[in-house]
Protein backbone atom coordinates (compact mmCIF):
# COMPACT_ATOMS: atom_id res chain seq x y z
CA UNK A 1 0.00 0.00 0.00
CA UNK A 2 1.25 3.46 -0.79
CA UNK A 3 2.00 5.98 1.89
CA UNK A 4 -1.12 7.85 3.07
CA UNK A 5 -1.48 11.54 2.25
CA UNK A 6 -2.93 12.35 5.66
CA UNK A 7 -2.08 10.38 8.76
CA UNK A 8 -3.48 11.48 12.12
CA UNK A 9 -2.33 9.64 15.20
CA UNK A 10 -4.17 10.09 18.54
CA UNK A 11 -4.84 13.77 17.89
CA UNK A 12 -6.26 15.71 20.83
CA UNK A 13 -7.13 19.39 20.92
CA UNK A 14 -8.20 21.41 23.93
CA UNK A 15 -8.87 25.13 23.70
CA UNK A 16 -8.34 27.40 26.70
CA UNK A 17 -6.54 24.70 28.65
CA UNK A 18 -6.90 25.15 32.40
CA UNK A 19 -9.38 28.03 32.17
CA UNK A 20 -13.08 28.09 33.01
CA UNK A 21 -13.88 28.14 29.27
CA UNK A 22 -11.87 25.02 28.51
CA UNK A 23 -13.27 23.18 25.48
CA UNK A 24 -12.26 19.69 24.57
CA UNK A 25 -12.59 20.00 20.78
CA UNK A 26 -10.99 16.80 19.54
CA UNK A 27 -10.42 13.52 21.32
CA UNK A 28 -8.19 10.70 20.17
CA UNK A 29 -8.55 11.17 16.42
CA UNK A 30 -6.94 8.48 14.29
CA UNK A 31 -7.39 8.87 10.57
CA UNK A 32 -5.59 7.83 7.45
CA UNK A 33 -6.44 9.27 4.04
CA UNK A 34 -4.96 7.81 0.88
CA UNK A 35 -4.03 9.44 -2.41
CA UNK A 36 -6.92 10.60 -4.62
CA UNK A 37 -9.46 10.01 -1.89
CA UNK A 38 -12.34 12.41 -1.43
CA UNK A 39 -13.11 12.37 2.28
CA UNK A 40 -15.95 14.29 3.89
CA UNK A 41 -16.07 15.17 7.58
CA UNK A 42 -19.65 15.45 8.79
CA UNK A 43 -21.15 15.97 12.23
CA UNK A 44 -23.33 18.25 14.35
CA UNK A 45 -22.16 21.84 14.64
CA UNK A 46 -19.46 22.20 17.24
CA UNK A 47 -18.18 18.67 16.72
CA UNK A 48 -14.75 19.94 15.80
CA UNK A 49 -14.79 19.06 12.11
CA UNK A 50 -13.42 22.50 11.14
CA UNK A 51 -10.87 22.22 13.93
CA UNK A 52 -9.79 18.85 12.58
CA UNK A 53 -9.40 20.34 9.11
CA UNK A 54 -7.25 23.13 10.58
CA UNK A 55 -5.09 20.62 12.44
CA UNK A 56 -4.46 18.82 9.15
CA UNK A 57 -3.62 22.16 7.50
CA UNK A 58 -1.40 23.30 10.41
CA UNK A 59 -3.53 26.35 11.05
CA UNK A 60 -4.04 24.97 14.56
CA UNK A 61 -1.55 22.74 16.34
CA UNK A 62 -2.86 19.71 18.23
CA UNK A 63 -2.56 19.56 22.03
CA UNK A 64 -1.44 15.95 21.76
CA UNK A 65 -0.81 13.43 18.99
CA UNK A 66 0.70 14.01 15.57
CA UNK A 67 -0.50 15.02 12.12
CA UNK A 68 1.56 13.83 9.17
CA UNK A 69 1.09 14.84 5.56
CA UNK A 70 2.92 12.89 2.87
CA UNK A 71 5.22 11.57 5.57
CA UNK A 72 6.12 15.03 6.87
CA UNK A 73 4.78 16.79 9.93
CA UNK A 74 1.95 19.20 9.16
CA UNK A 75 4.06 22.31 9.71
CA UNK A 76 6.70 21.21 7.24
CA UNK A 77 3.95 20.31 4.77
CA UNK A 78 2.52 23.82 5.11
CA UNK A 79 5.93 25.38 4.57
CA UNK A 80 6.28 23.14 1.51
CA UNK A 81 2.94 24.46 0.27
CA UNK A 82 1.11 21.19 0.11
CA UNK A 83 -2.28 22.71 1.01
CA UNK A 84 -4.95 24.43 -1.01
CA UNK A 85 -7.53 25.97 1.32
CA UNK A 86 -11.12 26.88 0.49
CA UNK A 87 -13.37 28.41 3.16
CA UNK A 88 -17.09 28.92 3.47
CA UNK A 89 -16.63 32.57 2.54
CA UNK A 90 -14.71 32.87 -0.72
CA UNK A 91 -12.18 35.12 1.06
CA UNK A 92 -11.17 36.86 -2.15
CA UNK A 93 -9.22 40.08 -1.91
CA UNK A 94 -11.53 42.92 -2.91
CA UNK A 95 -8.66 44.93 -4.38
CA UNK A 96 -7.61 42.20 -6.77
CA UNK A 97 -9.29 41.20 -9.98
CA UNK A 98 -10.39 37.61 -10.45
CA UNK A 99 -7.16 36.77 -12.30
CA UNK A 100 -5.03 38.52 -9.68
CA UNK A 101 -6.80 36.64 -6.92
CA UNK A 102 -6.02 33.34 -8.59
CA UNK A 103 -2.42 34.50 -8.96
CA UNK A 104 -1.99 35.37 -5.28
CA UNK A 105 -0.41 32.06 -4.20
CA UNK A 106 1.69 31.98 -7.38
CA UNK A 107 3.06 35.44 -6.56
CA UNK A 108 3.93 34.31 -3.04
CA UNK A 109 5.64 31.24 -4.45
CA UNK A 110 7.60 33.37 -6.90
CA UNK A 111 6.40 31.69 -10.08
CA UNK A 112 7.97 33.18 -13.19
CA UNK A 113 5.66 35.64 -14.91
CA UNK A 114 4.87 33.47 -17.90
CA UNK A 115 4.09 30.35 -15.90
CA UNK A 116 2.00 32.45 -13.53
CA UNK A 117 -0.17 33.77 -16.32
CA UNK A 118 -0.45 30.42 -18.00
CA UNK A 119 -1.57 28.71 -14.78
CA UNK A 120 -4.08 31.50 -14.14
CA UNK A 121 -5.56 31.03 -17.60
CA UNK A 122 -5.75 27.26 -17.15
CA UNK A 123 -7.38 27.57 -13.74
CA UNK A 124 -9.96 30.10 -14.91
CA UNK A 125 -10.75 27.81 -17.81
CA UNK A 126 -11.13 24.91 -15.40
CA UNK A 127 -13.74 26.78 -13.34
CA UNK A 128 -15.24 28.33 -16.49
CA UNK A 129 -14.56 31.93 -15.55
CA UNK A 130 -12.20 32.92 -18.36
CA UNK A 131 -14.52 35.76 -19.37
CA UNK A 132 -14.35 37.26 -15.88
CA UNK A 133 -10.57 37.49 -15.47
CA UNK A 134 -10.67 41.28 -15.28
CA UNK A 135 -13.69 41.56 -13.01
CA UNK A 136 -13.54 42.48 -9.34
CA UNK A 137 -14.97 40.04 -6.77
CA UNK A 138 -17.97 42.24 -5.98
CA UNK A 139 -19.10 41.97 -9.58
CA UNK A 140 -19.48 38.19 -9.21
CA UNK A 141 -22.25 36.06 -7.71
CA UNK A 142 -21.56 33.99 -4.60
CA UNK A 143 -21.18 30.80 -6.61
CA UNK A 144 -18.75 32.43 -9.05
CA UNK A 145 -16.70 33.81 -6.16
CA UNK A 146 -16.43 30.34 -4.70
CA UNK A 147 -15.25 29.00 -8.06
CA UNK A 148 -12.52 31.65 -8.06
CA UNK A 149 -11.52 30.49 -4.57
CA UNK A 150 -11.28 26.90 -5.86
CA UNK A 151 -9.21 28.02 -8.85
CA UNK A 152 -6.91 29.91 -6.48
CA UNK A 153 -6.54 26.87 -4.21
CA UNK A 154 -5.63 24.62 -7.14
CA UNK A 155 -3.39 27.07 -8.99
CA UNK A 156 -0.16 25.89 -7.43
CA UNK A 157 -1.06 22.19 -7.67
CA UNK A 158 -1.18 21.43 -3.96
CA UNK A 159 -1.17 17.74 -3.09
CA UNK A 160 -4.19 18.14 -0.83
CA UNK A 161 -7.27 20.34 -1.02
CA UNK A 162 -8.81 21.32 2.33
CA UNK A 163 -12.36 22.62 2.01
CA UNK A 164 -14.29 24.03 4.95
CA UNK A 165 -18.00 24.06 4.05
CA UNK A 166 -17.16 25.72 0.73
CA UNK A 167 -20.74 25.66 -0.55
CA UNK A 168 -22.46 26.17 2.80
CA UNK A 169 -23.56 29.71 2.04
CA UNK A 170 -24.91 29.02 -1.44
CA UNK A 171 -28.42 28.22 -2.58
CA UNK A 172 -29.34 24.60 -3.30
CA UNK A 173 -29.23 24.87 -7.10
CA UNK A 174 -25.84 26.54 -7.19
CA UNK A 175 -24.53 24.07 -4.66
CA UNK A 176 -25.58 21.09 -6.78
CA UNK A 177 -24.00 22.56 -9.87
CA UNK A 178 -20.76 23.31 -8.03
CA UNK A 179 -20.74 19.79 -6.58
CA UNK A 180 -20.68 18.41 -10.12
CA UNK A 181 -17.98 20.87 -11.11
CA UNK A 182 -15.89 20.00 -8.07
CA UNK A 183 -16.05 16.29 -8.90
CA UNK A 184 -15.01 17.10 -12.44
CA UNK A 185 -12.05 19.15 -11.17
CA UNK A 186 -11.12 16.44 -8.68
CA UNK A 187 -11.00 13.86 -11.49
CA UNK A 188 -8.97 16.11 -13.78
CA UNK A 189 -6.42 17.22 -11.16
CA UNK A 190 -5.97 14.00 -9.21
CA UNK A 191 -5.91 15.78 -5.87
CA UNK A 192 -6.81 14.46 -2.48
CA UNK A 193 -9.73 16.31 -0.94
CA UNK A 194 -10.75 16.72 2.70
CA UNK A 195 -14.19 18.28 2.72
CA UNK A 196 -16.08 19.60 5.75
CA UNK A 197 -19.85 19.79 5.34
CA UNK A 198 -23.06 19.55 7.32
CA UNK A 199 -25.08 18.34 4.35
CA UNK A 200 -25.62 14.58 4.24
CA UNK A 201 -26.56 14.62 0.54
CA UNK A 202 -23.47 16.59 -0.38
CA UNK A 203 -21.19 14.32 1.65
CA UNK A 204 -22.57 11.13 0.09
CA UNK A 205 -22.67 12.54 -3.42
CA UNK A 206 -19.09 13.81 -3.44
CA UNK A 207 -17.10 11.44 -1.29
CA UNK A 208 -15.32 8.17 -1.51
CA UNK A 209 -15.52 8.07 2.29
CA UNK A 210 -17.62 9.85 4.88
CA UNK A 211 -16.24 10.35 8.38
CA UNK A 212 -19.01 10.86 10.94
CA UNK A 213 -18.09 12.83 14.05
CA UNK A 214 -19.77 13.46 17.40
CA UNK A 215 -19.69 16.58 19.51
CA UNK A 216 -18.02 17.52 22.80
CA UNK A 217 -15.49 16.12 22.70
CA UNK A 218 -15.25 15.74 18.94
CA UNK A 219 -14.33 12.23 17.91
CA UNK A 220 -14.79 9.91 14.97
CA UNK A 221 -17.79 7.61 15.46
CA UNK A 222 -18.06 6.00 12.03
CA UNK A 223 -16.08 5.70 8.85
CA UNK A 224 -18.45 4.92 5.97
CA UNK A 225 -17.03 4.01 2.54
CA UNK A 226 -19.16 5.36 -0.30
CA UNK A 227 -19.16 2.72 -3.01
CA UNK A 228 -21.21 4.63 -5.58
CA UNK A 229 -19.90 4.19 -9.13
CA UNK A 230 -17.54 6.80 -10.61
CA UNK A 231 -17.79 9.11 -12.41
CA UNK A 232 -20.82 10.49 -10.67
CA UNK A 233 -23.38 12.69 -12.28
CA UNK A 234 -26.97 13.85 -11.99
CA UNK A 235 -28.14 10.23 -12.27
CA UNK A 236 -26.15 9.29 -9.13
CA UNK A 237 -28.70 11.10 -7.00
CA UNK A 238 -31.40 8.77 -8.32
CA UNK A 239 -29.41 5.62 -7.56
CA UNK A 240 -31.04 3.39 -4.91
CA UNK A 241 -27.65 2.87 -3.33
CA UNK A 242 -27.41 6.66 -2.93
CA UNK A 243 -30.51 6.66 -0.70
CA UNK A 244 -29.24 3.68 1.27
CA UNK A 245 -25.96 5.42 1.97
CA UNK A 246 -27.73 8.67 2.84
CA UNK A 247 -29.84 6.76 5.37
CA UNK A 248 -26.76 5.07 6.75
CA UNK A 249 -25.00 8.42 7.30
CA UNK A 250 -28.14 9.96 8.78
CA UNK A 251 -28.45 7.12 11.25
CA UNK A 252 -24.79 7.32 12.12
CA UNK A 253 -25.26 11.02 12.83
CA UNK A 254 -28.29 10.40 15.05
CA UNK A 255 -26.30 7.74 16.85
CA UNK A 256 -23.40 10.11 17.39
CA UNK A 257 -25.67 12.73 18.96
CA UNK A 258 -26.69 10.40 21.77
CA UNK A 259 -24.97 11.25 25.03
CA UNK A 260 -21.95 9.07 25.60
CA UNK A 261 -22.36 6.49 28.36
CA UNK B 1 -33.14 64.15 -15.88
CA UNK B 2 -30.58 61.44 -15.26
CA UNK B 3 -29.59 60.65 -11.71
CA UNK B 4 -26.06 61.76 -12.36
CA UNK B 5 -26.90 65.24 -13.65
CA UNK B 6 -29.40 65.57 -10.84
CA UNK B 7 -26.61 64.99 -8.35
CA UNK B 8 -24.67 67.87 -9.88
CA UNK B 9 -27.53 70.28 -10.55
CA UNK B 10 -29.24 69.98 -7.16
CA UNK B 11 -26.34 71.37 -5.07
CA UNK B 12 -25.85 74.22 -7.56
CA UNK B 13 -29.51 75.19 -7.28
CA UNK B 14 -29.27 75.15 -3.50
CA UNK B 15 -26.10 77.24 -3.59
CA UNK B 16 -27.77 79.86 -5.81
CA UNK B 17 -30.86 79.92 -3.59
CA UNK B 18 -28.77 80.46 -0.45
CA UNK B 19 -26.71 83.13 -2.18
CA UNK B 20 -29.82 85.04 -3.33
CA UNK B 21 -31.59 84.62 0.03
CA UNK B 22 -28.53 85.93 1.88
CA UNK B 23 -28.20 88.89 -0.46
CA UNK B 24 -31.95 89.57 -0.33
CA UNK B 25 -32.27 89.31 3.44
CA UNK B 26 -29.25 91.52 4.15
CA UNK B 27 -30.73 94.14 1.79
CA UNK B 28 -34.34 93.84 2.91
CA UNK B 29 -33.62 93.79 6.64
CA UNK B 30 -30.98 96.51 6.24
CA UNK B 31 -28.44 94.55 8.17
CA UNK B 32 -25.31 96.58 8.77
CA UNK B 33 -22.39 95.57 6.57
CA UNK B 34 -20.10 95.10 9.56
CA UNK B 35 -22.52 92.57 11.03
CA UNK B 36 -23.01 90.58 7.86
CA UNK B 37 -21.76 91.76 4.48
CA UNK B 38 -23.67 90.89 1.34
CA UNK B 39 -22.24 87.95 -0.58
CA UNK B 40 -21.75 90.23 -3.57
CA UNK B 41 -19.62 92.52 -1.41
CA UNK B 42 -17.55 89.58 -0.22
CA UNK B 43 -17.09 88.32 -3.75
CA UNK B 44 -16.13 91.76 -4.99
CA UNK B 45 -13.36 91.69 -2.40
CA UNK B 46 -12.01 88.61 -4.02
CA UNK B 47 -12.23 89.89 -7.58
CA UNK B 48 -11.63 93.57 -7.09
CA UNK B 49 -8.31 93.67 -8.90
CA UNK B 50 -10.07 93.23 -12.19
CA UNK B 51 -12.30 96.19 -11.52
CA UNK B 52 -9.38 98.54 -11.06
CA UNK B 53 -8.26 97.92 -14.55
CA UNK B 54 -11.60 98.83 -15.98
CA UNK B 55 -14.12 100.92 -14.07
CA UNK B 56 -11.70 102.74 -11.86
CA UNK B 57 -9.54 104.05 -14.62
CA UNK B 58 -11.98 106.92 -14.64
CA UNK B 59 -10.50 107.90 -11.32
CA UNK B 60 -6.94 106.83 -11.88
CA UNK B 61 -4.83 107.16 -14.93
CA UNK B 62 -3.83 103.94 -16.60
CA UNK B 63 -0.29 104.04 -15.34
CA UNK B 64 -1.51 104.87 -11.87
CA UNK B 65 -3.83 101.92 -11.87
CA UNK B 66 -0.98 99.71 -12.94
CA UNK B 67 1.24 101.10 -10.21
CA UNK B 68 -1.57 100.59 -7.75
CA UNK B 69 -1.76 96.94 -8.64
CA UNK B 70 1.94 96.55 -8.37
CA UNK B 71 2.19 98.30 -5.04
CA UNK B 72 -0.73 96.50 -3.57
CA UNK B 73 1.03 93.34 -4.26
CA UNK B 74 4.07 94.65 -2.44
CA UNK B 75 2.31 96.33 0.43
CA UNK B 76 1.82 93.20 2.37
CA UNK B 77 5.33 91.93 1.99
CA UNK B 78 7.46 95.04 1.96
CA UNK B 79 5.61 98.08 3.18
CA UNK B 80 8.92 99.83 3.96
CA UNK B 81 10.33 99.40 0.46
CA UNK B 82 7.82 101.55 -1.36
CA UNK B 83 9.34 104.77 -2.55
CA UNK B 84 7.48 107.94 -1.53
CA UNK B 85 7.13 108.95 -5.19
CA UNK B 86 5.03 105.92 -5.87
CA UNK B 87 3.15 106.02 -2.63
CA UNK B 88 2.16 109.70 -2.55
CA UNK B 89 -0.07 109.81 -5.65
CA UNK B 90 -1.63 106.58 -4.59
CA UNK B 91 -2.52 107.93 -1.21
CA UNK B 92 -3.89 111.06 -2.79
CA UNK B 93 -6.06 108.98 -5.06
CA UNK B 94 -7.07 106.89 -2.15
CA UNK B 95 -8.19 109.86 -0.09
CA UNK B 96 -10.02 111.35 -3.04
CA UNK B 97 -11.82 108.09 -3.65
CA UNK B 98 -12.56 107.68 0.00
CA UNK B 99 -14.16 111.14 0.11
CA UNK B 100 -16.34 110.24 -2.80
CA UNK B 101 -17.55 107.28 -0.79
CA UNK B 102 -16.52 104.78 -3.39
CA UNK B 103 -15.79 101.35 -2.11
CA UNK B 104 -14.60 100.11 -5.40
CA UNK B 105 -11.10 101.41 -5.45
CA UNK B 106 -8.91 99.55 -3.15
CA UNK B 107 -6.48 101.76 -1.55
CA UNK B 108 -7.32 100.30 1.76
CA UNK B 109 -4.41 97.96 1.68
CA UNK B 110 -4.58 94.26 1.28
CA UNK B 111 -8.20 94.05 0.32
CA UNK B 112 -7.63 92.98 -3.22
CA UNK B 113 -7.29 89.55 -4.64
CA UNK B 114 -3.57 89.38 -4.53
CA UNK B 115 -2.97 89.63 -0.78
CA UNK B 116 -5.78 87.20 -0.05
CA UNK B 117 -4.37 84.80 -2.62
CA UNK B 118 -0.89 85.25 -1.25
CA UNK B 119 -2.05 84.71 2.30
CA UNK B 120 -4.12 81.72 1.23
CA UNK B 121 -1.14 80.16 -0.52
CA UNK B 122 1.05 80.76 2.52
CA UNK B 123 -1.45 79.14 4.87
CA UNK B 124 -2.19 76.32 2.46
CA UNK B 125 1.50 75.45 2.43
CA UNK B 126 1.47 75.32 6.22
CA UNK B 127 -1.62 73.12 6.25
CA UNK B 128 -0.31 70.73 3.57
CA UNK B 129 3.18 70.64 5.10
CA UNK B 130 1.72 69.76 8.49
CA UNK B 131 -0.63 67.21 6.93
CA UNK B 132 2.29 65.53 5.17
CA UNK B 133 4.48 65.50 8.29
CA UNK B 134 1.72 64.25 10.60
CA UNK B 135 0.42 61.84 7.98
CA UNK B 136 3.77 60.18 7.30
CA UNK B 137 4.51 59.96 11.02
CA UNK B 138 1.03 58.57 11.75
CA UNK B 139 1.27 55.86 9.09
CA UNK B 140 4.81 54.87 10.11
CA UNK B 141 3.86 54.57 13.77
CA UNK B 142 0.75 52.61 12.75
CA UNK B 143 2.87 50.19 10.72
CA UNK B 144 5.22 49.76 13.65
CA UNK B 145 2.42 49.13 16.13
CA UNK B 146 0.64 46.73 13.80
CA UNK B 147 3.84 44.72 13.56
CA UNK B 148 4.62 44.71 17.29
CA UNK B 149 1.43 43.96 19.15
CA UNK B 150 2.91 44.92 22.50
CA UNK B 151 3.68 48.43 21.23
CA UNK B 152 0.13 48.76 20.02
CA UNK B 153 -1.43 47.70 23.29
CA UNK B 154 0.82 50.18 25.09
CA UNK B 155 0.36 53.11 22.71
CA UNK B 156 -3.22 52.91 21.51
CA UNK B 157 -4.93 54.04 24.75
CA UNK B 158 -2.68 57.10 24.80
CA UNK B 159 -3.36 57.83 21.16
CA UNK B 160 -7.12 57.60 21.70
CA UNK B 161 -6.87 59.85 24.76
CA UNK B 162 -4.69 62.32 22.87
CA UNK B 163 -7.13 62.28 19.96
CA UNK B 164 -9.89 63.62 22.20
CA UNK B 165 -7.77 66.52 23.48
CA UNK B 166 -8.10 70.02 21.99
CA UNK B 167 -4.57 70.01 20.60
CA UNK B 168 -5.08 73.46 19.09
CA UNK B 169 -4.81 74.78 22.66
CA UNK B 170 -1.09 74.10 22.41
CA UNK B 171 -0.73 76.57 19.53
CA UNK B 172 0.74 79.41 21.63
CA UNK B 173 3.27 76.96 23.06
CA UNK B 174 4.28 75.79 19.58
CA UNK B 175 4.54 79.42 18.46
CA UNK B 176 6.89 79.97 21.38
CA UNK B 177 8.96 76.85 20.63
CA UNK B 178 9.45 77.27 16.91
CA UNK B 179 9.08 81.04 16.49
CA UNK B 180 5.90 82.95 15.87
CA UNK B 181 6.90 83.97 12.32
CA UNK B 182 8.25 80.56 11.42
CA UNK B 183 5.76 78.59 9.30
CA UNK B 184 7.06 75.45 10.97
CA UNK B 185 5.32 76.43 14.22
CA UNK B 186 1.98 76.08 12.39
CA UNK B 187 3.04 72.97 10.51
CA UNK B 188 3.98 71.40 13.83
CA UNK B 189 0.57 72.07 15.39
CA UNK B 190 -1.14 70.75 12.24
CA UNK B 191 1.09 67.67 12.25
CA UNK B 192 0.22 66.85 15.85
CA UNK B 193 -3.49 67.42 15.16
CA UNK B 194 -3.63 65.09 12.15
CA UNK B 195 -1.27 62.49 13.60
CA UNK B 196 -3.74 60.83 15.94
CA UNK B 197 -6.78 60.28 13.71
CA UNK B 198 -4.52 59.01 10.92
CA UNK B 199 -2.57 56.70 13.16
CA UNK B 200 -5.65 55.27 14.91
CA UNK B 201 -7.49 54.71 11.63
CA UNK B 202 -4.49 53.09 9.97
CA UNK B 203 -3.91 50.77 12.92
CA UNK B 204 -7.57 49.72 12.78
CA UNK B 205 -7.25 48.98 9.07
CA UNK B 206 -4.04 47.01 9.51
CA UNK B 207 -5.37 44.81 12.29
CA UNK B 208 -8.93 44.32 11.04
CA UNK B 209 -7.98 41.88 8.29
CA UNK B 210 -10.58 39.08 8.32
CA UNK B 211 -9.22 36.01 10.16
CA UNK B 212 -9.87 33.82 7.10
CA UNK B 213 -7.62 36.07 5.00
CA UNK B 214 -4.82 35.52 7.47
CA UNK B 215 -5.44 31.76 7.55
CA UNK B 216 -5.27 31.75 3.77
CA UNK B 217 -1.92 33.54 3.87
CA UNK B 218 -0.69 31.14 6.52
CA UNK B 219 -1.70 28.17 4.40
CA UNK B 220 0.55 29.55 1.63
CA UNK B 221 3.35 29.88 4.20
CA UNK B 222 3.47 33.61 3.37
CA UNK B 223 6.08 35.72 5.16
CA UNK B 224 5.05 38.49 7.59
CA UNK B 225 6.31 40.93 5.00
CA UNK B 226 4.09 39.47 2.28
CA UNK B 227 1.10 39.47 4.63
CA UNK B 228 1.75 43.14 5.39
CA UNK B 229 1.96 44.21 1.77
CA UNK B 230 -0.61 41.88 0.20
CA UNK B 231 -3.25 41.77 2.93
CA UNK B 232 -2.83 44.33 5.70
CA UNK B 233 -1.93 47.46 3.79
CA UNK B 234 -4.60 47.09 1.06
CA UNK B 235 -7.10 46.34 3.82
CA UNK B 236 -6.04 49.52 5.64
CA UNK B 237 -6.47 51.82 2.62
CA UNK B 238 -10.17 52.60 3.14
CA UNK B 239 -9.46 53.33 6.81
CA UNK B 240 -6.50 55.50 5.89
CA UNK B 241 -8.61 57.56 3.52
CA UNK B 242 -11.43 58.09 5.99
CA UNK B 243 -8.74 59.25 8.42
CA UNK B 244 -7.35 61.56 5.75
CA UNK B 245 -10.74 63.18 5.18
CA UNK B 246 -10.91 64.08 8.87
CA UNK B 247 -7.27 65.13 8.86
CA UNK B 248 -7.67 67.37 5.79
CA UNK B 249 -10.29 69.48 7.56
CA UNK B 250 -8.22 69.51 10.75
CA UNK B 251 -5.18 70.71 8.82
CA UNK B 252 -6.90 73.93 7.61
CA UNK B 253 -8.37 74.54 11.07
CA UNK B 254 -5.00 73.98 12.71
CA UNK B 255 -3.13 76.29 10.38
CA UNK B 256 -5.62 79.18 10.57
CA UNK B 257 -6.34 78.98 14.29
CA UNK B 258 -2.61 78.61 14.90
CA UNK B 259 -2.18 81.89 13.05
CA UNK B 260 -4.87 83.57 15.16
CA UNK B 261 -2.38 83.25 18.03
CA UNK B 262 0.16 85.19 16.01
CA UNK B 263 2.17 84.95 12.82
CA UNK B 264 3.51 86.98 9.93
CA UNK B 265 1.17 89.49 8.23
CA UNK B 266 1.17 87.36 5.13
CA UNK B 267 -0.66 84.52 6.92
CA UNK B 268 -4.39 84.10 6.30
CA UNK B 269 -5.31 83.79 9.98
CA UNK B 270 -3.44 86.99 10.80
CA UNK B 271 -5.01 88.69 7.80
CA UNK B 272 -8.51 87.76 8.96
CA UNK B 273 -7.96 88.98 12.54
CA UNK B 274 -6.45 92.25 11.29
CA UNK B 275 -9.15 92.96 8.73
CA UNK B 276 -11.79 92.23 11.37
CA UNK B 277 -10.02 94.49 13.86
CA UNK B 278 -10.06 97.31 11.26
CA UNK B 279 -13.77 96.76 10.56
CA UNK B 280 -13.05 95.62 7.01
CA UNK B 281 -15.46 92.79 7.39
CA UNK B 282 -16.13 92.19 3.73
CA UNK B 283 -12.42 91.62 3.29
CA UNK B 284 -12.28 89.33 6.32
CA UNK B 285 -15.22 87.39 4.92
CA UNK B 286 -13.50 87.11 1.58
CA UNK B 287 -10.45 85.61 3.30
CA UNK B 288 -12.67 83.19 5.23
CA UNK B 289 -14.36 82.29 1.96
CA UNK B 290 -10.96 81.55 0.48
CA UNK B 291 -10.10 79.36 3.48
CA UNK B 292 -13.35 77.45 2.96
CA UNK B 293 -12.55 76.94 -0.70
CA UNK B 294 -9.14 75.55 0.21
CA UNK B 295 -10.66 73.20 2.76
CA UNK B 296 -13.12 71.92 0.17
CA UNK B 297 -10.32 71.57 -2.39
CA UNK B 298 -8.22 69.49 -0.01
CA UNK B 299 -11.24 67.26 0.60
CA UNK B 300 -11.89 66.86 -3.12
CA UNK B 301 -8.25 66.03 -3.76
CA UNK B 302 -8.39 63.33 -1.09
CA UNK B 303 -11.57 61.95 -2.70
CA UNK B 304 -9.82 61.88 -6.07
CA UNK B 305 -6.75 60.17 -4.62
CA UNK B 306 -9.03 57.66 -2.93
CA UNK B 307 -10.72 56.84 -6.21
CA UNK B 308 -7.38 56.40 -7.97
CA UNK B 309 -5.88 54.34 -5.17
CA UNK B 310 -8.78 51.94 -4.73
CA UNK B 311 -11.13 51.86 -7.70
CA UNK B 312 -12.35 48.51 -6.41
CA UNK B 313 -13.86 49.92 -3.24
CA UNK B 314 -17.57 49.48 -2.50
CA UNK B 315 -18.19 53.21 -2.10
CA UNK B 316 -17.57 53.71 -5.84
CA UNK B 317 -19.93 51.03 -7.08
CA UNK B 318 -22.60 52.46 -9.30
Amino acid sequence: MTEPVVLLDSVDKTFGDGTANQVHALKNINLSIGRNEFVSLIGPSGCGKSTLLRVIGDLISPSAGTAQINGKNARQARLDREYGMVFQAATLYDWRTVAKNVQLPLELMKYPKEKKEQRTREMLELVELSDFAGHFPWQLSGGMQQRVAIARALAFEPSILLMDEPFGALDEMTRERLNLELLDIWRKTNTTVVFVTHSITEAVFLSTRVIVMSARPGRITQDIPIDLPQPRGVETRENVRFFELETQVREALRESERPTP
Amino acid sequence: MSERSQRIVAPIVIFVVIFLAWEGLVTALRIEQFLLPKPTAILSNLVRVIRIDTADTTVLADNEAAALLRVNRLLVDLPGDISPEVLAPLEEAHIAEFRQGSRRVLLSRGVNLTPILQASWYTLKEALGGLALGGIAGVLVALATARWTATREALLPFAIAANSMPIIAFAPIFNNWFGIDNPFSKMAIVAVMVFFPLMINTVRGLVSVPPRSLELMRSYAASEFAILFKARIPNALPYLFSGLKVAGALAMIGAIVGEYFGGPRIALGVFITQEAALFRFASAWAAIFSACLMGISIYLLILLAERLAMPWHSSFRE
